[in-house]
């Protein structure tokens, strides 16, 4: 049996090869997809271990209160505590570090590094006056605030050199510095294309922290001392609560892990991808086994005459389908580790630094890729292998075609009506629910699985309309539609095999589109300054940028936002800080109760989450402890609907002022006398310095910057999702090519009574528009469909949201159908047309 | 063996000509290998005459009917459809002279399953573009009896009808002539024997004319004339014949083939 099906392979090379590109593809994402990850994941471990080289046990905030901001709590990393740890037994040195937000300008004034990891930290001299850390390649470390060092790769690709002046800013205002050194590193950021910043120590403490204060102390072991003996006597010196240490190892490993982690989620979401390509891919190798057993009738017949059990032919079909997911799977793993190889050379090219590291394809990569492929390819011929069973001994001797189709699809239609009015039903009952994300998957799942089953009563009709269309092209139009009806199950599977990709397409770009509306809608609505003064990196702005502006004679009102911890009882909330005075000329705010006006004084406005959450209403009062640990009241003066923008408790700065240590604005809302004009915005960032750092955007930009961020995300959805479009080409390819072999008979038979070449080829190109066009339609449906309905899910918490239907994407999407029925039917039209009359029509 | 020189057999009834084959040769294949099919074939098809062809296997009468339609390429000598020459005409040409002026009617698979009994016979005329002669169609339909039969599709036809579409559809465009393909080889005897009863009333009543290759002696029988090839020659031409004279002449190729 084994023989046969190998020879059945061999003999049908031509047919199968659809079918092994189409396995082939899937399987070379799924490989590529991990031999990528694979690599990368490596690369990053290895450098996050490097990393930690000089660091034997590291001394840190407490988890917690690092990253909410404990209010009224000390500072705990101080000069005392490091020179405590430097003490301790066991400890050769104590390192103790600061780090935060540093940008640089190039010299044309530019961002280095677009803003992916530009950090700047301290450099802390040891007992030999170096800093282990960062050794110097050109010039000595920096002093004081007016002097930095740069990391030779920032240093080098910006053409800075020791004694030159750079342009940076840390939280707003640009500084212009001193570089008196340049220095190498093997910090993981920097290799993947970051920069990083030194300052002396007391400097950095200024610009990111506070005087005195570090974010973190790495303690170094003596020659033969432990890490974990490190740790228990440094933990001895620790203040009670609020700090821990943790060994250089262990940190490590933690990284390590999150990396692990973040790895995995990316290779989960490429894997999502892959396999819908490798779904697509299904209903090819099952149509073309369909085809293929339908083609072999006599033969498997006579197999089963002459003493060949049922389970025998099964077998020999699903053998022969192991043959070919095997070699399509073997030539999918190679050109995975090919695209594998390839992404990192590319990623390396675009800017965004890899670390150096082996091509790594693990046994794991190998067998994953080798069984997807198999047991995909073998699953899928599982019913066509099932259906050669089925074929009468008797069929040897007839000379009767196979005749697979005419069987009724009555059951069949039954079935997928179930599926889809079940799904339909459950989708409609989702968009009325709270949480109806569940269900309307569920929903989504039966839809897509019905309207696989109904596609073959769908063609019909569907295609029925396009006769008019298509008489217009005579003979070849008229035949071209009856051949394409004319086996629904296959027209139906190859129609679904497109319809799959196009339906996440549409689907896709239906969401974003109306997302994108809405959200636009939500932030630009609600606001009435002409510009939003930030941070580009989003990290806090320094307070001056607020003053700064507010003293400008073009600007006719202003207001920072800033953002406060502090706590209502026991819950941590944060405090909104505005201008009071200018707040009600900047923002559109919608109150059900009380207004902006008069904010000030112990006066604040609250949304309405947390009025209904905490019972408050106009005039109500409530305790709170500020950041510095001090109590306050404030009273409600208001209750307004939350946005992007606005949300939680808006009270005056001046409540805020003298409770904070440090002060940061978020953002600052600035309305001018002009309006938003290119003079007015050349003149704010003038009077900021042109700060590279620093994004000044009018409403336009703001909405422009979320189309530029949703357009991105929908190309790279596009990318991913084009795998599955090309399997489904590819599935349009075999479907026609097996036609024109099975009907090479009639093709003679009409080129004999006068069909000419190019009506037979635009017969076989008519036929694979139709059948294109058929599943794009479906497709768009479905996605159209699929974009209302979780757009209704989602409208619940989002109140702007409005369903935006994308004409011209939806237009481009059915073109592409068609171009894909084109290209497809490039081939087999030609072959078609060339086919000799004579030799066709004898063929028996 | 008797040899008789070509171009012996001229026409004892002077009517024009449908269709010409002079000094036609037919080679398959190079050297060693090379086959020689037709070897300098002379022969006149006349209109509204009913022609057969007949010998045994490989003496080249299918060869000879298929350079003669222009579905095979000619090695030497001219193959004439009415005044048009074959020789030298392309691809395109020659399609257009098929769907124009010649009608088939082959062995099996002549219809597309797809299309209704009428649309398989009115496809030449869709393809050329043409409306069908209504009155002619008619006649036509009536004269092979489908009249009730031509909604169906081939599937839900018998044999033998699927064949009297086929012969409506090379009837239906008025062709100059008609080349019929062992048009009996799939049908029972009572199917064959109206399919050729059609073919016959169609070159009496209708004036068509008619060639078919066939190698049943009873089909030959309904033809007004039959050709007889052997090793890619014409060896004899019969006039108004019948089953037992075309049996006899057929019994002597089998004897020639068995001692030779």
């Amino acid at each position: 049996m084994f023989r046969t099906a190998l020879r059945n392979v061999l003999a049908h090379k031509a047919r199968l090869l659809m079918t092994v590109l189409a396995v082939m593809l899937g399987v070379a994402f799924v490989s590529g997809t991990l031999v990528f990850t694979s690599t990368l994941s490596d690369a990053l471990k290895n450098s996050a271990q490097k990393g930690y080289d000089h660091v034997d046990v590291v001394i840190q905030p407490h988890k917690s209160d690092k990253t909410s901001g404990n209010p009224g709590a000390a500072a705990l990393l101080d000069q005392r505590l490091l020179d405590q740890a430097a003490r301790v037994p066991g400890a050769a040195s104590a390192t103790g570090t600061v780090s935060g937000f540093t940008a640089i300008a190039d010299k044309d004034g530019k961002l280095i590094g677009g803003g992916f990891s530009t950090r700047g930290g301290n450099y802390f001299p040891g007992q030999d006056g170096k800093d282990a850390r960062y050794p110097l390649r050109d010039g000595v470390a920096p002093h004081g605030t007016g002097q930095l060092a740069l990391d030779a790769h920032t240093a080098d690709r910006a053409g800075y050199k020791v004694g030159d002046t750079v342009r940076i800013s840390v939280d707003g205002p640009v500084r212009e510095v001193k570089l008196t050194g340049v220095f190498t590193t093997d910090d993981g950021a920097v290799a993947a294309g970051g920069s990083l910043a030194l300052f002396d120590t007391a400097s950095a403490q200024k610009l990111f922290a506070a005087p005195g204060e570090f974010s973190e102390i790495d303690v170094r072991a003596a020659p033969g001392t432990s890490q974990d003996a490190l740790k228990t006597a440094v933990d001895k010196v620790l203040p009670k609560d609020g700090a821990e240490a943790t060994t250089g190892k262990q940190l490590a490993d933690e990284q390590a892990t999150s990396i692990a982690r973040s790895m995995d989620s990316m290779t989960t979401a490429l894997l999502a991808f892959a396999g819908i390509a490798l779904f697509v891919g299904i209903f090819i190798i099952a149509n073309t086994f369909t085809m293929l057993v339908a083609q072999r009738t006599k033969e498997l017949a006579l197999m089963r005459a002459v003493g060949a059990s049922r389970r025998q032919v099964t077998r020999s079909v699903l053998a022969e389908a192991f043959f070919v997911g095997a070699i399509a799977a073997v030539a999918g793993l190679a050109v995975g580790i090919g695209i594998g190889a390839g992404m990192r050379t590319l990623m390396n090219a675009t800017g965004a630094k890899i670390p150096d590291g082996p091509l790594v394809v693990s046994p794991t990569t190998v067998l994953v890729s080798l069984g997807v492929g198999i047991v995909v390819t073998v699953l899928a011929a599982w019913l066509p292998g099932r259906r050669a069973a089925r074929i009468p001994p008797v069929a040897a001797m007839s000379s009767v075609h196979a005749t697979a189709t005419t069987k009724s699809l009555v059951v069949r239609n039954t079935i997928g009506a179930v599926f889809a009015g079940a799904g339909i039903a459950a989708v409609l009952v989702a968009t009325g629910m709270a949480d109806g994300k569940a269900t309307m998957a569920l929903g989504a799942a039966l839809l897509v699985i019905g309207v696989f089953i109904l596609t073959p009563l769908l063609s019909r009709p569907l295609i029925a309309l396009a006769a008019p269309v298509l008489r217009a092209f005579g003979i070849s139009g008229t035949l071209a539609r009856q051949n394409a009806v004319r086996n629904p199950r296959r027209t139906a599977a190859t129609a679904s095999a497109l319809m799959i990709g196009l339906t996440l397409i549409t689907g896709l770009t239906v969401i974003a589109g109306s997302m994108q509306k809405s959200i636009d809608k939500m932030a630009t609505s609600a606001l009435k300054a002409d510009y939003v003064v930030s941070m580009a990196s989003m990290t806090p702005l320094s307070p001056e940028v607020a003053k700064t502006l507010s003293g400008l004679p073009e600007v006719t009102a202003s207001s920072p936002l800033s953002y406060s911890p502090s706590r209502i009882g026991t819950d941590q909330q944060s405090l909104t800080g505005v201008n009071g005075k200018d707040i009600g000329k900047l923002t559109q705010l919608d109150f059900s109760q009380g207004s902006l006006t008069g904010l000030g004084g112990d006066k604040a406005v609250v949304d309405e989450t947390t009025a209904k959450e905490k019972g408050w209403r106009t005039g109500s009062t409530f305790p709170v402890t500020f950041q510095d640990g001090k109590q306050g009241k404030l009273t409600v003066s208001g209750v307004y609907t939350g946005n992007q923008m606005f949300s939680g408790i808006i009270v005056d700065n001046t409540v805020l002022a003298p409770h904070q240590k440090t002060s940061f604005d978020n953002q600052v809302l600035v309305k001018t006398a002009d309006g938003a004009t290119d003079a007015t915005k050349d003149a704010l960032a003038k009077a900021l310095g042109k700060n590279p750092a620093i994004a000044i955007q009018d409403k336009k930009d703001v909405s422009d910057g979320l189309a530029q961020m949703f357009s991105t995300l929908l190309n790279m959805l596009y990318g991913l999702l084009a795998m599955a479009v090309i399997v489904a080409v590819l599935g349009v390819v075999n479907t026609l090519a097996m036609s024109v072999f099975e009907r090479s008979q009639e093709i003679g038979m009409l080129r004999a009574i006068g069909l000419d070449r190019r009506g037979i080829k635009r017969m076989v190109r008519l036929e694979s528009l139709v059948i294109s066009l058929f599943g794009g339609v479906l497709g768009i449906g479905l996605g159209v469909f699929f974009g209302w309905a979780a757009g209704e899910l989602v409208s619940g918490s989002l109140a702007t949201y409005e369903l935006v239907l994308p004409w011209g994407r939806m237009g481009l999407f059915l073109a592409l159908a068609a171009v894909v029925g084109v290209l497809a039917a490039l081939w087999p039209a030609r072959r078609a047309a060339r086919l000799n009359v004579l030799a066709s029509i004898k063929a028996e | 063996m008797t040899t008789i020189p070509s171009g012996v057999y001229t026409a004892p009834r002077t009517t024009a000509v449908a269709a010409r084959a002079t000094d036609l040769s037919k080679v398959y294949g190079q050297g060693e290998t090379q086959v020689v099919a037709l070897d300098a074939v002379s022969v006149d098809f006349r209109q509204a005459e009913f022609t057969a062809i007949m010998g045994p296997s490989g003496s080249g009468k299918s060869t000879l009917m298929h350079c003669m339609a222009g579905l095979d390429s000619i090695s030497g000598g001219s193959a004439r459809i009415g005044e048009v020459e074959l020789t030298g005409l392309k691809d395109k040409k020659l399609t257009q002279l098929r769907r124009d002026k010649i009608g088939f009617i082959f062995q099996a698979f002549n219809l597309l399953p797809t299309l209704t009994a009428l649309e398989n016979i009115t496809l030449p005329m869709d393809i050329a573009g043409r409306k069908p002669d209504r009155a002619w169609l008619d006649r036509v339909v009536e004269t092979v009896g489908l009249a009730g039969r031509l909604k169906h599709r081939p599937s839900q036809l018998s044999g033998g009808q699927q064949q009297r579409v086929a012969v409506a559809r090379a009837l239906a465009s008025r062709p100059e002539i008609i080349f019929a393909d062992e048009p009996t080889g799939n049908l029972d005897s009572r199917s064959g024997a109206e399919v050729l009863g059609f073919l016959r009333n169609s070159v009496r009543e209708l004036g068509q004319t008619v060639v078919m290759v066939t190698h049943d002696p009873v089909a030959a029988s309904y033809a007004d004339r039959v050709i007889f090839l052997a090793d890619g020659r014409i060896v004899d031409d019969m006039p108004n014949p019948t089953a037992d004279q075309v049996l006899e002449r057929m019994k002597g190729f089998d004897a020639k083939g068995r001692t030779s």
